[in-house]
């Protein structure tokens, strides 16, 4: 690759640098550091441990799954695995991993400040978040748990006899690590900008983790205040969601899929941001329709919690209910769908080159339109009795997740890997890793939608055996998956070690993160910068960033 | 008004220089950046808390709906009167940390101390009343969740609003008890000059918190006391 | 220097006693209009009065008053979203018991739908 060999002969001339990450040594200076891209890296280390401890129990599920009478494990312990997959994924692997890893890194630098509005609660929030963490490996280890990830009533207060509670408990204390980034982010969006980082000239990465803040700050408070009623009826029973004592378990959904449904878009509207940067990056474009794709964040953020009833068609809510849910889900798809469509827009007759992040871009294109638009199926009330709790939704929602959420991250991550280590790695086998996850990606998730729309439902051990088939390919494509996701550890650490010099701005891309250092010096720049240009201003150069004194 | 406000913040930031004298931590500019970081965060964390008792307020609400009758018969065993003393002594306390945050602003250390002690002797008879007037005494009437023993009409649906009525002045009794060590800590730290040079912004967001706090109880009164009248 | 740096600046003593009355005022009134039946109208009167004094607590103690724009909008989402939790969910359980028969097919035939009169679902 061109950019990464020219950094490599630059190389030898650089002198010895003091960056954020030998500016101190020692495990003190990274437990006890308030530097917003060490604590990035904290949170880079502790998800990508639990995207593993979820991804084994998805590896686990998927081999069961290879024989109708189930290949490897008992129905029980099948339902703690697919409880430990979701739990561990949402609050533990996706819900952080782009806010607190690529957004911790880049917030800062992106907007020019030295830091966060407030460093050590952005640490306290990876203790608190540690302490979740932690909880809910207890509840792995102690025997786990077995009511979904969704903790649904009264199953999970009056019938089980699993570690609900602990389970509950690390659900509660996860929030309010959120519930701190959210706030801290929101506060230095606001606050700590640059000269002349307006509104309209920040990056639209900016723009979707503010509105992803937004909706942490909303949202994370009702699982935490539900999460304490699961845990007080578990050990009162005074009845508050069991129906023999007068409660409403359809109750529980309701505070349950208030948070339930923004978290979905938590998930994905971090991805979206690091989309609309790689997009640009690699069509060397400005984006198509700026202010569309900034509201189109705000819109989703907002429509995003009102439409919480499509989850419930089938559990007892009110038709009129549902007619006020189905309308509202299909409305949120008018967001998302000026997203991608602002995004295709920005390839055209753009200079596009495939470096990796750009696979994992165009990736995220295909995979989020099929998987928004089968939302729309499932939004219609009439489909959705009869698609309700199949593969269908499975395949859906793992569309938005991982073929969306994931392969941002992937994008993201290979995209300032460079600016986060200072070294490139090698761009041959990332793009294959890159084309692999896609395959292994559509081969797991594309036959469980013809399993859902024959029949087959979610979270069971065994089932027919004419539905072999499609599973088996399914499973065979998780193991082509499970590669793709290996592949990237192993060379990304490598390159830390063995990678050529990146250089300040390996991908010629805009943006003030990239006229630093690579890695950043510790306060990110030498001086603050002032921004004259609006953002992505491809095509216009030179450099937009003039340094003055502070 | 909010011109009024505007030539506040100019006059602050014509004085950001002096201002700069003070230590800011290294990732602010000056003090007023710091001081809007600060107040601005405290906001949004409120904005937390109110979906935090929102959970539970909707429930409420679903609840009282469905089962209005049963909500009213609960209501009427909580004892009026302790309900409304509280809620005045809330009211004073709001006022004393009012006035804190006014000495504070006007740099009289000694003022400070004064009110936040007021502040914090007021929470503490809003504690005590709360614990040993009202719920031992439900407890003892056997109107507690764990301890039910009420028989009456509609016995499960008041043990639902019983339960309410723990949690949610149980929830708000924490975040009293919260404020309570926050205003021992403030105390503590006028005392050893933390907040001399109107460096005051520990002081003015516990305010706020404190205030938010009483808000939660302006509203928890008449749902929780007054359901369907006394008449 | 103290006051400059002050953004919220100190607001009158007779203003905060004053409000503070008030509060109190209030606080006996929805005590006392509580024993006077006003059918429906009694919770419609204690949640007008606590909004009413939330909005002084507001507004005077907590300076909402010469506050930014910004806090306002904080102020207003929290209250926005509050209000989306309890009306959004109360759309299912306020139309849950209504079948969704068009009022002439119910009182044609009474008998299939008796048992869902008057119950809560
Ligand atoms: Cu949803």
């Amino acid at each position: 690759m061109a950019s990464a060999g020219e950094a490599a002969l630059q190389s030898p001339a650089e002198t010895y640098r003091v960056h954020y990450l030998n500016a101190k040594y020692g495990i003190k200076s990274w437990l006890l550091t308030t530097d917003h891209k060490r604590i990035a890296w904290l949170y880079f280390f502790s998800t990508t441990f639990f995207f593993i401890v979820g991804g084994v129990a998805a590896a686990m599920m998927r081999l069961n799954l290879i024989e109708p009478q189930g290949f490897l494990v008992e129905p029980d312990t099948y339902n703690k695995l697919f409880t430990i997959h979701g739990t561990v994924m949402i609050f533990f692997f996706l819900a952080p991993a782009v806010p607190t890893v690529l957004g911790n890194f880049l917030i800062p630098m992106m907007i020019g400040a030295r830091d966060v509005a407030f460093p050590k609660l952005n640490l306290l929030s990876w203790y608190i978040f540690m302490t979740a963490g932690t909880c809910f490996l207890y509840t792995i280890i102690a025997g786990g748990v077995n009511t979904g990830w969704t903790f649904y009533t009264p199953l999970s207060t009056s019938y089980v006899n699993t570690h609900v509670f602990s389970a509950a408990m690390a659900v509660f204390i996860s929030g309010f690590s959120s519930i701190l980034t959210g706030l801290n982010f929101i506060v230095t969006i606001h606050k700590m900008r640059a000269p002349g980082m307006t509104w309209s000239r920040l990056p639209l990465f900016i723009w979707a983790l503010y509105a992803t803040s937004f909706i942490f700050v909303l949202a994370m408070p009702v699982i935490a205040i539900t999460m304490v009623l699961v845990m007080l009826e578990r050990v009162f029973h005074v009845g508050i969601f069991d129906p023999a004592l007068g409660g409403d378990p359809v109750l529980f959904q309701h505070l349950f899929w208030f948070f339930g449904h923004p978290e979905v878009y938590i998930l994905i509207l971090p991805s979206m941001g690091v989309m609309s940067e790689l997009i640009t990056a690699f069509s060397r474009r400005r984006i198509f329709g700026y202010g569309f794709v900034a509201a189109s964040s705000f819109g989703i953020a907002i429509i995003s919690f009102l439409v919480w009833g499509h989850h419930m068609f089938v559990s007892g809510e009110s038709v009129y209910a549902g007619i006020f849910f189905s309308a509202m889900s299909m409305l949120v798809a008018i967001p998302s769908a000026i997203k991608v469509f602002n995004w295709t827009a920005t390839l055209y007759k753009g200079s596009v080159s495939f470096e990796a992040p750009m696979l994992y871009a165009i990736g995220f294109i295909g995979l989020f339109t099929i998987g928004g638009l089968t939302g729309v199926f499932l939004a219609t009330i009439g489909l959705d009795v009869f698609l309700h709790d199949t593969y269908f939704v499975v395949a859906h929602f793992h569309f938005i997740m991982v073929g969306g959420a994931i392969m941002g991250y992937m994008g993201g991550l290979h995209f300032w890997w460079p600016k986060m280590t200072g070294k490139m790695y090698p761009d041959y086998w990332a793009r294959l890793a890159a084309f692999i996850t896609f395959v292994g990606f559509n081969l797991t998730f594309g036959p469980q939608f013809i399993l859902g729309f024959e029949g087959m439902p979610r979270r069971y051990a065994i089932y027919p055996a004419r539905f072999q088939l499609l599973n088996i390919m399914s499973s065979a494509g998780a193991s082509i998956l499970a590669v793709g996701y290996l592949m990237p550890m192993i060379y990304l650490a490598w390159s830390i070690k063995y990678g050529p010099d990146a250089g300040p701005n390996p991908w010629k891309a805009k943006g003030l993160e990239w006229e630093t250092e690579s890695p950043p010096p510790v306060h990110n720049f030498e001086s603050t910068p002032v921004v004259t240009e609006e953002a992505y201003a491809y095509g216009t150069e030179p450099a937009r960033a003039v340094a003055v004194s502070s | 008004m909010s011109s009024e406000a505007d030539a506040t913040i100019l006059k602050t930031s014509t004085a950001s220089s002096k201002a700069h004298a003070l230590t800011v931590p290294e990732q602010f500019d000056d003090a007023t950046q710091q001081h809007a970081a600060a107040s601005l965060g405290m906001w949004v964390f409120l904005a937390t808390e109110v979906l935090f008792f929102g959970g539970l307020l909707a429930s409420y609400t679903i609840y009282r709906y469905l089962y209005y009758s049963a909500f009213m018969i609960g209501s009427h065993h909580l004892d009026v009167v302790w309900g409304a003393t509280n809620t005045a002594v809330l009211i004073c306390s709001s006022l004393t940390m009012a006035m804190a945050v006014r000495a504070a602003q006007l740099d009289k250390q000694k003022h400070i101390v004064f009110f936040l002690v007021l502040t914090l002797i007021f929470g503490l008879i809003f504690l005590y009343i709360k614990f040993f007037e009202e719920w031992w005494g439900e407890y003892k009437e056997g109107l507690a969740p764990i301890h039910f023993t009420y028989a009456g009409l509609h016995a499960p649906h008041v043990e639902l609003f019983m339960f309410f009525y723990y949690v949610l002045t149980g929830l708000h009794a924490l975040h009293m008890i919260v404020g309570c060590g926050i205003m021992i800590t403030l105390i503590i730290m006028t005392l050893r000059g933390k907040f001399k040079g109107g460096r005051f912004n520990p002081i003015e967001n516990a305010g706020l918190y404190w205030h938010f706090v009483d808000i939660v109880w302006i509203f928890l009164f008449p749902l929780l006391y007054l359901i369907g009248g006394r008449y | 220097m103290a006051e400059s740096i002050a953004i919220a600046h100190a607001e009158k003593k007779r203003i905060y006693v004053l409000v503070w009355v008030t509060l109190l005022c209030m606080t006996a009134l929805t005590t006392g209009v509580a024993y006077i039946d006003l059918g429906p109208w009694n919770t419609v009167a204690a949640l007008a009065i606590a909004i009413f004094k939330a909005s002084l607590v507001v507004l005077f103690f907590m300076h909402a008053r010469h506050s930014e724009h910004l806090v306002r909008i904080v102020i207003v989402c929290a209250i926005f979203w509050l209000l989306i939790l309890i009306g959004v969910s109360m759309t299912d359980f306020s139309t849950r018991n209504r079948v969704s028969h068009p009022t002439w097919f119910r009182t044609n035939q009474p008998s299939v739908f008796h048992h869902l009169e008057g119950s809560p679902y």
